[in-house]
């Protein structure tokens, strides 16, 4: 109990004074799940919506392997990006391994199925003969395009909270390719684990209150948008 | 008429141009990418070196002295000689020993060099159930402690620590692991981990001291049995050899090695720690041989 | 340069959909101006009909020629689709305010602001829905969503309307003023359009022409009277309001024009002209059969009159339907007042008169 007051106080301690190594590590954390996510918007978005609205042989297939990407366990990513990313991997040329490029791919890796699996299903709940609506208003396909996106919106602002608080909590694969290096790309969830290994739960306490404010932070600011967006 | 279309489609990227703000993502992905490939350097090493503090310390001055930037990466001394086989690492700051010397021999690493060493010691429960205070030896400790069948915990992970504690099993003529029982555990995580499992658990473990004395304050878990010649931690840096794999950032390597074992290093290992838990957490050692150390 | 031409004309065209044809059209036309209904039942394949020629749909034989211009690849595709606007039977309006709905068009087409707001607001206006300009499409009614939509279709001013069953989701007297409104717009506007509906009495106000079509064919096309009063087979008569539909063989005929024909043991006079020996369908509507109690035949100036039972009396609408059994089953709609008057109830004995011009007679296909 002790412990856990003296976690907190220290936390509030550490927020209060801005300090700049915890500060560092949180702007490093949205920078890279955030890059993450907008990488996996664009990808999941365009996939999703493609998929949606076209039919081509094997679409069933790519459907369940969305549907089976929105499961897949971050730890697997982390170890396939890892061996990928070798000196003398496939992808080795890259010299990425043990940067904060790396983690931004192996987070997008795991946000892209998530927000193209929710794309999906936003597309095929739109009314089945707006597409047609659309094109019958004389729109491009660009234009067709542009136009879904617009009304799903909202459940695609839902995909987003999805995978953006998917990869900001994850730990697993940020780890394993990143390699938690201290100012360069420690991030909120890899230096929890280390300052637990290290025995400081105050620090880790203060870390983890962190990465539960920007989670919140960020799902309040989003439910705010979709609130003032539809407001039934 | 483009200029509209391309309205509309800013007018639809609204709510991402939103995200991009709050994750104030005004730098591009690019401001990551890797810096100049020889600038890199990959320092695979044991957890203790980092969880203790000591690496935070070093690290800065040498890259502020050479210009490289080091890349550590903390595990167990088992998966650090893993990624130095591979040739996926330049350096490697390990502490098991007999570990080691197969490496060297299968040509995987030059240069070993002799760093530093602080010592393992066994801890347990105050109250010591298996009653190992006033053991002679470590192997004597680790008897009573399997005869009594108190809980013991194994890091398990095949680090420096894992392979010296089944050095004292050898030596006792036990080999738990093989025979599983319930007072046996691995935890496969780091030693802070071991540590806390430990503690929460009542159990008896074998721990650096180094990283023990900086979790001491929140465990309980006295030291039990220390001072074995058995016990010494040994820390060594080893180059990864370029002559196997070609990648391998060796003057960064060889700049690293160099630093660890120099003078001013040596001076900052031999007081690190002081001023936080009252006694060194590591003995430089950069002049010395392993038969002479602990006497 | 093509004015004297149909504005679209379609060519064998023909559409499958899980291999089998749903659609098989040989040749169509939508003349300039022209009003003209697709009336078919649900399935009949109007609406398939109504999206192939607002080119939303692929053709897997045929073509389409637009003011005398083929519409093939996407180019020409868009541009047609520029020309011309749909309504769908939902109003499928995007999520935005009602005036921002009725410029959508025109926005697409790149029309700048002031301009296409200034056109959407006159359209508003123009279907009585400008007090809703601001309003959220989510939060309208079915029939203004409706009126947003078809505001939304006047407003890019198109060559050719379609309307796919447009009035199908609403209630009658929502349906009755938007009816009402539409004629009246198509007629201010001088719009040419195409309106899918299995309603023939929608089918009857709104249009200056029916395509009657049966399983992806057109049945019969023409003036809405010469379907409504000459269907060419049974399925149009039935569809256009013939409930009573006999088989009968030609007796006799005379002079080329009155024909006697056998219906089980009775015979029935009626106009034209078939050979003797023909066989025959009599399709007679009921509205024009009368219904009395005389018992003497001799103030009746219709050629057929036949005696028979009452089977059956049910309301049908304004009126009663009142089932015959006069040795053939024969159908009469009649009014309230004449039900009451004439005391008619079920298995009394009334007499029945037809005019011989109203029956319908047409050869039985085989």
């Amino acid at each position: 109990m002790e412990l856990i007051l003296e976690g907190i106080l220290k936390a509030i301690a550490l927020l209060v004074s801005l300090d700049p190594e915890v500060l560092g590590i949180t702007a490093l954390s949205l920078k890279i799940s955030g890059t993450a996510t907008l990488i996996s918007l664009f990808l999941g978005v365009s996939t999703g919506t493609v998929v949606a609205l076209t039919r081509f042989p094997g679409r069933k297939l790519v459907v369940s392997l969305i549907n089976t990407g929105m499961g897949l366990p971050p730890v697997v990513v982390g170890l396939f990006v890892t061996i990928f990313l070798w000196r003398n991997g496939p992808l080795g040329f890259l010299q990425i391994l043990y940067t904060p490029t790396a983690i931004i791919l192996a987070q997008a890796i795991i946000a892209t199925p998530i927000i193209s699996g929710i794309s999906l299903a936003a597309m095929q709940n739109l009314p089945a003969n707006l597409r047609l609506q659309i094109l019958a208003l004389g729109a491009t396909r660009i234009q067709m395009f542009w136009l879904l996106i617009r009304e799903a919106r909202l459940p695609l602002l839902a995909a987003v909270m999805a995978g953006f608080g998917g990869i900001i909590s994850e730990v697993g694969a940020s780890i394993m390719v990143g390699g938690n290096i201290k100012g360069y790309s420690r991030v909120l969830t890899t230096a929890t684990v280390m300052e637990t290994g290290r025995g400081n739960f105050d620090v880790a306490i203060a870390l983890s209150a962190i990465l539960l404010l920007l989670a919140f932070l960020i799902n309040f600011l989003l439910t705010r948008i979709q609130q003032r967006e539809r407001p039934r | 008429m483009k200029l509209k279309k391309l309205a509309t489609c800013f007018r639809c990227l609204g709510f991402f141009a939103l995200l991009c703000l709050i994750t104030g993502l005004a730098t591009a992905p690019a401001a990551f990418a890797a810096e100049p490939a020889q600038k890199n350097i990959i320092l695979a090493t044991t957890t203790s070196t980092q969880d203790s503090g000591l690496l935070d310390a070093l690290i800065p001055i040498f890259e502020k002295e050479t210009g490289y930037f080091v890349k550590t990466i903390a595990v167990g001394s088992g998966q650090a000689m893993a990624m130095g086989e591979k040739g996926e690492a330049d350096v490697l700051l390990v502490h098991s020993p007999a570990a080691e010397k197969k490496f060297m021999e299968a040509q995987n690493g030059i240069n070993r060099r002799l760093v530093m060493h602080n010592d393992f010691v066994i801890v347990g429960p105050p109250a010591d159930p298996a009653g190992i205070k006033g053991s002679k030896t470590s192997p004597e400790a680790f008897m009573k402690i399997a005869n009594t069948g108190n809980l013991f915990l194994s890091r398990g992970d095949n680090s420096g620590t894992h392979s010296k504690e089944k050095g004292i099993w050898k030596a006792a003529g036990l080999n738990p692991e093989e025979q599983p029982s319930k007072w046996y555990q691995q935890t496969g995580q780091g030693m802070g981990q071991t540590l806390n499992v430990a503690a929460e658990k009542l159990g008896y473990t074998l721990t650096d001291r180094g990283t023990w004395l900086a979790l001491q304050k929140n465990l309980g878990l006295p030291i039990l049995m220390e001072g074995d010649p058995l016990l010494l931690n040994i820390y060594h840096v080893i180059d990864v050899n370029p002559a196997k794999w070609p990648k391998v950032n060796a003057p960064g390597a060889r700049a690293f090695s160099d630093f660890m074992v120099s003078p001013a290093t040596q001076s900052i290992i031999k007081t690190f720690g002081v001023d936080k838990y009252g006694s060194p957490l590591f003995f430089p050692d950069a002049d010395k041989k392993v038969e002479d150390l602990g006497k | 340069m093509t004015a004297a031409g149909p504005l679209l004309q379609v060519k064998n065209i023909v559409v499958k959909r899980g291999g089998i044809p749903v659609l098989d059209i040989p040749d169509f036309r939508i003349e300039r101006g022209e009003v003209l209904s697709l009336l078919g039942p649900n399935g009949s394949g109007k609406s398939t009909l109504l999206l192939t020629l607002s080119s939303l749909l692929k053709l897997h034989q045929g073509k389409l020629i637009f003011k005398g211009r083929e519409i093939d690849g996407r180019r020409s595709e868009l541009d047609y689709r520029r020309q011309i606007a749909v309504v769908f039977q939902d109003p499928l309006l995007l999520d935005t305010t009602v005036l921002d709905n009725v410029a959508s068009g025109l926005k697409i087409r790149g029309m700048e602001k002031a301009g296409r707001l200034r056109i959407a607001a006159e359209y508003l206006e123009r279907l009585g829905i400008a007090h809703l300009a601001k309003r959220s499409a989510s939060k309208l009614s079915g029939g203004e969503a409706q009126r947003t939509s078809i505001a939304r279709a006047f407003a890019t001013r198109p060559a050719i309307l379609y309307l796919d069953e447009p009035f199908s989701a609403l209630d009658p007297p929502t349906r009755e003023a938007l009816i009402s409104d539409l004629t009246r717009i198509l007629r201010e506007t001088d719009t040419t359009a195409a309106i899918a509906t299995h309603d023939q009495m929608e089918a009857m106000r709104l249009s200056d022409r029916m395509a009657v079509i049966q399983q992806g064919k057109i049945a019969q096309a023409g003036s809405a009277e010469e379907v409504m009063n000459h269907p060419v087979n049974e399925f149009v008569a039935s569809f256009v309001g013939m409930d009573t539909v006999l088989t009968g063989r030609v007796l006799e005929n005379h002079n080329k024009h009155r024909m006697m024909i056998a219906v089980g043991d009775r015979e029935i006079e009626a106009v034209g002209n078939f050979p003797p020996g023909e066989q025959v369908l009599c399709c007679i509507r009921p509205e024009n059969v009368t219904l009395s109690t005389d018992s003497p035949e001799e103030h009746s100036s219709a050629r057929n009159n036949f005696s028979g039972r009452i089977v059956r009396i049910a309301p049908h609408g304004l009126f009663y339907r009142v089932d015959l059994d006069c040795g053939f089953e024969l159908i009469s709609y009649i009014t309230r007042i004449s039900l009451d008057s004439l005391a008619l109830r079920e298995g009394r004995k009334v007499k029945a008169s037809f005019k011989a011009t109203a029956v319908h007679v047409i050869r039985k296909s085989t």
